[in-house]
């Protein structure tokens, strides 16, 4: 069955914050082994629903199963082993800014695990040195440069070796020639541990190179999952407004218009 | 209708902020006694090492200031009992008026004021600025509960350590008093501190420490959840830090008069 093989499975996702819509009706399937990058422009809730897969918002509306387990219903027991068995890098590293580098990567170990200390040291060192940072570990984050400080959060995410690793916008942020070995590293982690692996970028270029599918949203809804290729030849016009950098033609609705000017509440 | 309406509707959302505030804290203050006393059997210890780094910093630091203050108020209060007493020829109960204001009240009230200045206000900037830059997320998808790793370590620390302080300053703030009083009482200093221990019940004491202990709860509680609570980037901690010092304060004073009124009727 293949219902039962899907890493995550979303279906009818919905999110508010507040008043506004932020996603409708999103339908999201990652297949285990594929690297799935969500596209999309700044506020067409990728990062909302990155967010909502991680568990750390509630869906206002559908369902998020993740590793078979539905996360909204799950208990503590249950989020917890989930969590042993993914792995996440946020934009911004968010490393601990109390912690040396090497303790920022040996946090998951010595948190979630009985091993014991050395162990503990040579394993975070391993993934250090996966990430090109061999030698770096008695840093603290706030001695790194950008790159660093992403390639840092990358060993943070992978020590647990997870079945599922997310990266949050990897370029964002970055030159283009550590941004590309970002990529580099990415797929090598894919063929080295075997990881299903889910990013979240709006740079197209990166997109297109580490990507076995692609997710379009914009607007809180999904315009298209397929190939690279798909993507590239898709008739939608939005897509093609992405890829070609074309802005949006913003079609005014009078009434609406209006009604924002007035009223005192709108 | 609308000049009627709006304040209506800003007093209600206040009010249901407010409670839903404390409610927020009771959570956090659960959680945290929850974490420490079953967590370890959960996969979510409340480390030793972390409960002893937070009690470094927020009471082994602190002696120096603490000490200083509260020499510095035994002197004022044997100034001014001094001062006033003389009035009625009564310098003899000099010794009681200040044994007994500083173990009851004083020490316990400057102390708390002092660690919410120094460490309610730290542990809101330092979940605060976690908050902002997603470490708490982190450690969210990590696994790690943020109560158990940032709040229970602190909660605990702090309810051992306030009162060890309050005790720390009753002593100084009593030595401060014999310091001046004694030469104005025509005794000497050792005998001065003599009387003050003749005098003083362990009910004294224990009424001081009592109240740390509720303060403890205060500062941690509002410190940690206006931390949690902060949005808007590098302003909105230090908007935050301010928060928690003030609201922390007003909490020690309000509940000091409420703890008065009660243990002295």
């Amino acid at each position: 069955m293949a219902d039962a093989e899907a890493l995550i499975d979303v279906r009818g996702l919905e999110a508010w914050y507040g008043k506004r819509r932020i996603l409708a009706d999103v339908d999201f399937r990652v297949e285990p082994g594929e690297i799935r990058v969500i596209m999309g422009g700044s506020g067409s809730g990728k990062s909302t629903l990155l967010r909502h897969v991680l568990g750390l918002h509630r869906p206002s509306a559908g369902t998020i199963r993740v590793l078979g387990v539905d996360i909204a219903h799950a208990d503590a027991a249950q989020m917890l082993d989930i969590r042993r068995k993914i792995g996440v890098s946020f934009q911004g590293g968010a490393l601990l800014t109390s912690l040396s580098v090497g303790d920022n990567v040996a946090l998951p170990l010595r948190e979630l695990t009985t091993l014991d200390e050395n162990t503990i040291r040579i394993m975070s060192r391993i993934k250090l040195e996966v990430v090109n940072l061999g030698g770096f570990q008695d840093l603290m984050p706030s001695q790194l440069s950008g790159g660093m400080v992403k390639r840092a959060a990358l060993a943070r995410a992978i020590v647990m070796d997870p079945k599922l690793l997310f990266f949050d916008e990897p370029s964002a942020g970055l030159d283009p020639v550590v941004s590309a070995e970002l990529d580099e590293l990415i797929l090598r982690l894919r063929d080295a541990l075997r990881m299903t692996i889910v990013v979240v970028t709006h740079e197209l270029e990166s997109a297109f190179k580490i990507a076995d599918t692609i997710t379009v949203l914009d607007q809180g809804r999904v315009l298209m999952t397929g190939t690279v290729d798909e993507v590239r030849n898709a008739d939608n016009e939005r897509i093609q407004d992405l890829l070609n950098r074309r802005p949006r033609e913003v079609v005014v609705d009078v009434d609406a218009y209006m009604k924002r000017l007035t009223e005192e509440d709108a | 209708m609308e000049p009627v309406t709006r304040p209506l509707a800003s007093l209600g959302r206040a009010t249901i902020g407010s409670i839903a505030g404390f409610g927020y804290a009771g959570m956090l203050l659960a959680e945290s006694f929850w974490f420490a006393l079953v967590g370890w059997r959960r996969g979510q210890p409340v480390r030793i090492a972390s409960i002893a780094a937070e009690m470094r910093r927020i009471g082994v630091d602190a002696l120096p200031i603490v000490g200083m203050l509260s020499l510095t108020i035994g002197i004022m209060l044997g100034i001014q009992f001094v001062a006033a007493l003389k009035e009625f020829g009564a310098q003899s109960q000099v010794v009681l008026a200040v044994a007994k204001s500083v173990t009851r009240e004083f020490g316990a009230l400057i102390t708390a004021i002092l660690v919410a200045g120094r460490s309610g206000s730290a542990l809101a900037a330092r979940i605060g600025s976690m908050t902002v830059s997603q470490e708490v997320d982190a450690l969210n998808v990590i696994g790690i509960e943020p109560v158990r790793y940032l709040v229970a370590p602190a909660l605990i620390a702090m309810l051992v350590m306030l009162p060890a302080l309050t005790i720390f300053a009753d002593t100084l703030a009593i030595l401060g008093a014999a310091l001046y009083s004694a030469p104005a009482l025509n005794v000497t200093p050792l005998a001065y501190i003599m009387n003050t221990m003749a005098l003083l019940e362990p009910g004294d004491i224990w009424q001081g420490v009592a109240k740390s202990v509720v303060f403890a709860i205060l500062i941690t509680l509002i410190g940690c959840s206006t931390g949690f609570g902060v949005t808007g980037g590098a302003e909105g901690v230090g908007r935050a830090t301010t928060r928690a010092v003030v609201l922390s304060i007003c909490y020690i004073i309000v509940a000091d008069m409420i703890f008065s009124f009660f243990l002295n009727r």
